[in-house]
């Protein structure tokens, strides 16, 4: 019998895609999304702050902000997905939490996040 | 014949064509062993016997081990039945692995649900809880169990608090995502009935 939390495992990785960059809470990216219209499928890129990920493995999700003409609007992406083209890392934050959500609170200079420095 | 006995591993998510995700449990199924054949010319019908997984002999009662051993194989944790149409061609000590499920595309898979003991009504029949501010004293009780005089008692079959899971259930129609025949797993939609580890059994939807 095969151990089962390897199979668990290895199913978990088996549609993993291996190309994601590597960036953290309070980067700036660029997520580039197939949808579909009709019956064409077009790539549609979201640029916005990473606020949390969630998850590992398969399972893992990011919850990006921005702010579109003035509104707020928050995406949740599965990072596996295959409907998930590309992820483009634009700008590293300086942050000190895992998770962003007081940005929803913040308007202006004060939901601004420092870039790193030296990166 | 079509039927397996698996262990529950967990669950996790895959992707369907359109990309969207979808909730899978991933079961290990099999590989099973035939330890006995049922003909209508010996038992009255026809079933095949399956066992599956490793038991400790020291813990397998004598009998079951004998049983077992005319299988070729040294002691099984469960066996069970699986009724076949007609003469299924399996023979004593064959093994069936998750690939006899190829082309399915629904299961039914009965396990046993987590035990949760004594529970109460909100937890054992979706009961609404009471307010737990303004002095109330009634935060998770079932409120009235009945009327006056007349009937003068309670109706059977009133949802109560009492023992709830560790129950036989069937989950029916779930549909087959994936077969993996070399890891022998299956993955099928949507939950399934117990706890990580647990004993299921599957059968292809009528």
């Amino acid at each position: 019998m095969v151990s089962s939390r390897n199979a668990v495992e290895a199913l978990r990785s088996d549609g993993m895609k291996q190309d994601l960059p590597d960036f953290r809470i309070g980067d700036t990216v660029v997520l580039n999304v197939r949808i579909q219209e009709g019956n064409k499928t077009r790539v549609q890129a979201f640029e916005g702050v990473v606020i949390a990920r969630q998850g590992s493995g398969i399972e893992q999700s990011v919850t990006v902000r921005k702010i579109s003409s003035g509104v707020a609007v928050e995406r949740v992406f599965p990072l596996h997905s295959p409907s998930l083209e590309s992820l483009v890392l634009r700008k590293s934050g300086r942050v000190r939490r895992a998770k962003l959500f007081y940005l929803r609170g913040k308007t202006g200079r004060q939901a601004r996040i420092r870039e790193k420095s030296g990166s | 014949m079509k039927g397996l006995i698996g262990k529950k591993i967990g669950m996790t998510r895959q992707w369907d064509d359109s990309g969207r995700s979808v909730p899978v449990t991933v079961i290990e199924a099999g590989p099973c062993v035939v330890t006995q054949v049922k003909t209508t010319a010996s038992d009255g019908y026809d079933a095949v016997q399956l066992g599956f997984g490793k038991a400790k002999p020291k813990n397998t009662p004598l009998p079951v081990q004998g049983h077992c051993r005319k299988a070729g194989v040294d002691a099984l944790r469960v066996l069970t039945e699986f009724p076949t149409e007609g003469v299924s061609g399996l023979k004593l000590g064959d093994r069936v692995d998750v690939s006899c499920l190829q082309g399915v595309e629904m299961v039914d898979v009965t396990g046993t649900t987590k035990g949760r003991g004594f529970a109460g009504t909100i937890k054992r029949w979706n009961f609404h809880r009471g307010p737990a501010g303004h002095g109330s004293k009634n935060i998770r009780e079932p409120g009235s169990i009945g009327m006056h005089t007349k009937p003068g008692r309670t109706v059977k079959g009133k949802k109560l608090p009492g023992h709830y899971g560790a129950k036989r259930e069937t989950k029916k129609n779930l549909t087959v995502v994936r077969i993996d025949a070399e890891r022998n797993l299956l993955l099928v939609k949507g939950s399934v009935p117990g706890s990580k580890n647990g004993i299921v059994f599957i059968r292809p939807s009528r």
